[in-house]
């Protein structure tokens, strides 16, 4: 059954500068025991996307389309029924989230606060829950007494997938969960979030602008240029044939080592990501992109199928690029 | 296109290297424990290992910014003197560029002074004006008149670490130390600064150490690859061979553990890299090494010595580029 | 193409992050008031010969009758001696005024220049440095005053520098905090990579991070002094011939104004100090919201 559905979701901030539109006409949707990855880099939208989800977006954001939390639109919801969605139905890990643990707390002080608030359970209850929460990311439970400074790296970023689990929720959304890790460190996170995958049935969204994590873990994945979705389709065909300029830059920008191709030939593209605010106009890459024509500074290429995939670029489909 | 071993003599060396720090609670973490280390005339060596694992101590040593404990740094042939002065003296030969452009350049200052303070603090203000124009233009940012007046914040990622470079380049440096250089840049906009320092190295003939835990920018631009762990550079030697084929097991794991490398099966290290105020007696990584876990060491006989026996540093071996790893079961499969 | 050079560029920079500071200060209503509750004090300072001849102040040349209540002719009334008070408040503000600024400007120097350096030099110098600070910290500033009063004699000067030996290591300590944080930074390394010396870390890199913080400290620790000096005169440690408005407060207690019910000898000063010190506060709080360091240095 669908756990998570945009249904042509655009989402624009109101700035100083004028309306910024961070997410353009967005359709993507999940089910339990899937894993959705979401490629990008800064300034794409998607983490204006994931914290959609709960509505976590600033007031004056202005969301139009669907976004459907277990078929009830979010955005619609009371506060109420919001309140009980948020950490309980789904939870974000946030970018950095390895940060936003308080430095003066203990790590069960931190872990029980969602559970006492979302559950009626005393501090016995909530200190065992603790200690079943650190044991499933592959912390012992002794380590509930430390303070975040005694943790290194990767174990905050587990106690930070522990909070997330607290309260039981069906959907995780983790938003750049190992960009500050090690390879070693980041296959262990990878690895423990497949494994709860299996375990509780979890339907997870990962978000990273790392393309390679991305087709290792995730089932699908989309990629994300200029609050639009430019490809998306199976997770390891989109980063071995790459339809789209994009995603192709996107996927040479982590080399495939022992492939002579990569070797003294870095890919990338020049310029830089464009800010929300300030598009250029036809296909946002246009100005940066290797193959484009005349056609794409004008019309905006919209989404087309290509076999079992999706890709918005007028030349998708001429040459695998 | 490979390196051009010029002179015989190395551009940098590090003796038995060693580098200790005080932890606040008395203890003392050896960041670097014992290594020799050659960069060629014109190469571009990655030293790469995971956090703590001392490259980035190792490359500040390098370049004058830590004194070593133990052991010394030579720089074309000549031991290094920490004397205010030599040390100033050679700041204009090697140069760093850091991990963060954001963090790297004052948010108070512009381009131009960001770039010309190199050339302010040696006192070179002859024609200050063309050789900062020509540092930017060679970083990629033209026109660099465009430039001068800008902040910081005012640029993108990729253009504050081009600004950065070009402040390093703009004393004619030898040498460039890069810490990260590319890690905290979007995806996109890394190719083409890894492209430009490619670029530096044929152009120039810039020496380039490259600090990295990113094994694909290794694969991407490196001549030759130095794995470091705990301090020690544990394996060393041209790229296509450390990479393609790694004979140590910690350089096996990690690259195992590489996304989309589909030809090893995943080795994941269990638990963390120990820390540096206790080092493993014997082999520095056998707590950890899924060869002594799995007994292909013991089937060799060598487990004992993986426990109790400490691993020598390895030798810098001249101009040669051959591959080495410190490591008993290498050494005993070595003598078979 | 002009001929670019660092100092030009450097020129045009301050310009224009003064301009930005100068623009945005306009817009603050909290600091506007400030200031123009200053300038008014300062212009009155300065024009006071103009106001009021010097002769005002003469207590064998008073011309008004004892502690006559504020009329027409003497807007805030006389003292004791027939002095006009009007006269003697706005002569007072010099005295006030400068004495204030002139301890503020050597306690902001030694401050910053201590504080800045206790936290660049670590090691020896930086322990030496920090100790200094703290010993200075704790002497207590009545009895420092007495004492160098008693010793050196009853003078301004005296005043100035009671005042500031007493407050710079409240400065120093703020601004050693600033400097720690500011010589964590990556630009600081990079700055010793170049090959910069101590010098040009702490004058290029250090101090203009530091500045807003001085800035804004700088029109707080004005009020203190101006408070300070208020207080050491009134328990007659200043220069007794001077006229200050801690002077006439003194003047007013022990000639028992209080019991006579001339209350506007009291009020008149009393009320230009609490003027004064809130201007200075006012303008103290609108820099450090302007210049708050989170927001400049993005």
């Amino acid at each position: 059954m669908t756990l998570l559905e945009f249904d042509d979701v655009s989402i624009t901030y109101q700035s100083g500068q004028g309306p910024v539109p961070a997410v353009r006409n967005v359709s993507l949707s999940l089910s339990l025991g899937q894993t959705l990855g979401i490629a990008g880099e800064s300034g794409c939208g998607k983490t204006t996307l994931a914290d959609s989800v709960l509505r976590l977006l600033p007031k004056s954001a202005q969301v139009t389309g669907h976004i459907r939390l277990d078929g009830q639109d979010v955005m619609a919801m009371s506060f109420g029924q919001l309140r009980a969605a948020r950490w309980a139905k789904a939870a974000v890990v946030f970018q950095g989230a390895m940060h936003a643990l308080n430095p003066v707390q203990r790590i069960e002080t931190q872990l029980a606060e969602p559970i006492l608030l979302h559950e009626d359970v005393g501090g016995q209850a909530a200190r065992a829950r603790v200690g079943e929460l650190l044991e499933q990311v592959g912390l012992p439970a002794s380590r509930a007494g430390d303070y975040p400074h005694q943790l290194s790296g990767g174990q905050k970023q587990r106690v930070m997938i522990a909070m997330a689990l607290a309260c039981r929720p069906s959907l995780l959304i983790a938003d750049e969960p190992t960009t500050a890790l090690d390879v070693m460190v980041q296959a262990q996170v990878l690895d423990l979030l497949s494994s709860l995958v299996k375990q509780f049935g979890l339907g997870v969204v990962l978000i990273s602008h790392d393309l390679s994590v991305l087709a290792g873990a995730c089932d699908r994945v989309a990629v994300m240029y200029a609050g639009r979705i430019v490809e998306e389709g199976a997770a390891s065909d989109v980063f071995a044939r790459p339809l789209h300029p994009y995603a192709k830059a996107l996927a040479g920008a982590f080399p495939r080592i022992g492939d002579q191709a990569f070797r003294y030939a870095p890919a990338g593209l020049p310029g830089d990501p464009p800010f929300p605010g300030d598009l250029p106009p036809g296909c946002p890459l246009h100005p940066r992109c290797p193959i484009a024509i005349d056609a794409c500074s004008t019309v905006e290429p919209l989404l087309t199928r290509h076999g079992d995939r999706e890709a918005a670029c007028h030349r998708a489909g001429e040459v695998l690029v | 296109m490979t390196a051009t071993y010029g002179a015989d003599r190395s551009a940098l060396e590090t003796r038995a290297l060693e580098v200790e720090f005080r932890t606040r609670s008395g203890d003392i973490a050896r960041a670097v424990d014992g290594v020799n280390l050659a960069v060629h005339r014109g190469e571009i060596l990655a030293l790469v290992g995971e956090s703590g694992c001392g490259k980035t101590t190792l490359a500040r040593t390098i370049l004058g910014l830590q004194k070593p404990a133990a052991g010394a740094v030579y720089v074309g042939g000549e031991k290094l003197s920490y004397r205010a002065r030599d040390l100033k003296a050679y700041r204009r030969r090697a140069q760093l560029i850091l991990q963060d452009p954001s963090g790297a350049l004052n948010p108070r200052h512009t381009v131009y002074e960001a770039v010309a303070e190199g050339l302010r603090v040696h006192g070179l203000h002859q024609g200050e004006e063309a050789k900062v124009a020509d540092a930017l233009s060679r970083a990629g940012l033209r026109p660099p008149e465009r430039f001068y007046l800008r902040y910081p914040h005012e640029l993108s990622g990729g253009q504050r670490q081009r600004v950065v470079i070009a402040g390093a380049l703009v004393l004619d440096p030898e040498i460039i130390v890069a810490d990260e250089p590319v890690s905290s840049l979007d995806a996109s906009v890394r190719g083409e600064i890894l492209a430009l320092l490619l670029r530096l190295r044929d152009e120039l003939g810039l020496t380039l150490l490259v600090v990295t835990h990113d094994l694909g920018l290794a694969w991407n631009i490196a001549d030759r690859v130095a794995v470091m762990y705990l301090g020690r550079i544990i394996e060393i030697g041209p790229t296509e061979e450390i990479l393609a084929a790694p004979q140590h097991p910690y350089t096996q794991a990690l690259l195992s553990v590489v996304p989309e490398v589909a030809r090893l099966d995943p080795i994941v290290l269990t638990g963390e890299t120990p820390d540096p105020t206790r080092i493993p007696a014997g082999c520095r990584f056998h707590t950890r090494c899924p060869a002594l876990a799995d007994g292909t060491a013991a089937a060799a006989g060598v487990d004992q010595r993986c426990r109790t026996v400490e691993l020598p540093m390895i030798a810098v071996d001249g101009l040669g580029a051959g591959h080495t790893a410190a490591c008993h079961l290498v050494e005993a499969n070595a003598h078979r | 193409m002009t001929s670019v050079s660092t100092r030009s560029i450097v020129w045009a920079r301050r310009r224009r992050s003064w301009k930005q500071l100068g623009d945005q200060f306009w817009r603050s209503r909290t600091g506007m008031l400030g200031l123009a509750i200053f300038v008014t004090f300062a212009a009155l300072a300065l024009a006071a010969p103009m106001l009021f001849d010097s002769s005002q102040l003469d207590v064998t040349k008073a011309t008004g009758g004892v502690y006559e209540s504020p009329t027409a002719r003497y807007w805030l009334g006389t003292d004791d001696a027939g002095r006009n008070v009007l006269a003697l408040v706005v002569w007072g503000a010099r005295i006030s005024l400068l004495v204030g600024l002139c301890a503020t400007v050597l306690s902001m120097f030694i401050g910053t220049a201590v504080g800045i350096a206790s936290g660049h030099f670590r090691g020896l110098i930086g322990g030496i440095l920090d100790r200094l600070i703290d010993w200075f910290l704790v002497i207590p500033f009545l009895p420092l005053a007495i004492v160098l009063a008693t010793v050196l004699g009853k003078s301004l000067l005296n005043i100035i520098i009671v005042i500031g030996v007493t407050s710079w290591p409240a400065t120093a300590r703020l601004i050693r905090a600033q400097t720690l944080s500011v010589e964590g930074r990556p630009y600081l390394e990079r700055a010793k990579a170049l090959g910069a010396g101590d010098l040009h870390q702490m004058t290029r890199h250090v101090l203009p991070n530091v500045m807003p913080l001085v800035l804004a400290n700088t029109t707080l620790a004005v009020s203190i002094s101006i408070l300070s000096e208020t207080t050491l005169s009134f328990l007659g440690l200043g220069d007794p011939t001077a006229v200050s408005w801690g002077t006439i407060l003194d003047d007013a207690f022990s000639t028992g104004a209080i019991s006579a019910g001339a209350w506007w000898y009291l009020a008149a000063p009393g009320v230009c100090v609490v003027l004064v010190v809130l201007a200075f506060n006012l303008v103290g709080r609108a820099l450090e919201d302007i210049l708050d360091p989170r927001e400049a240095a993005q």
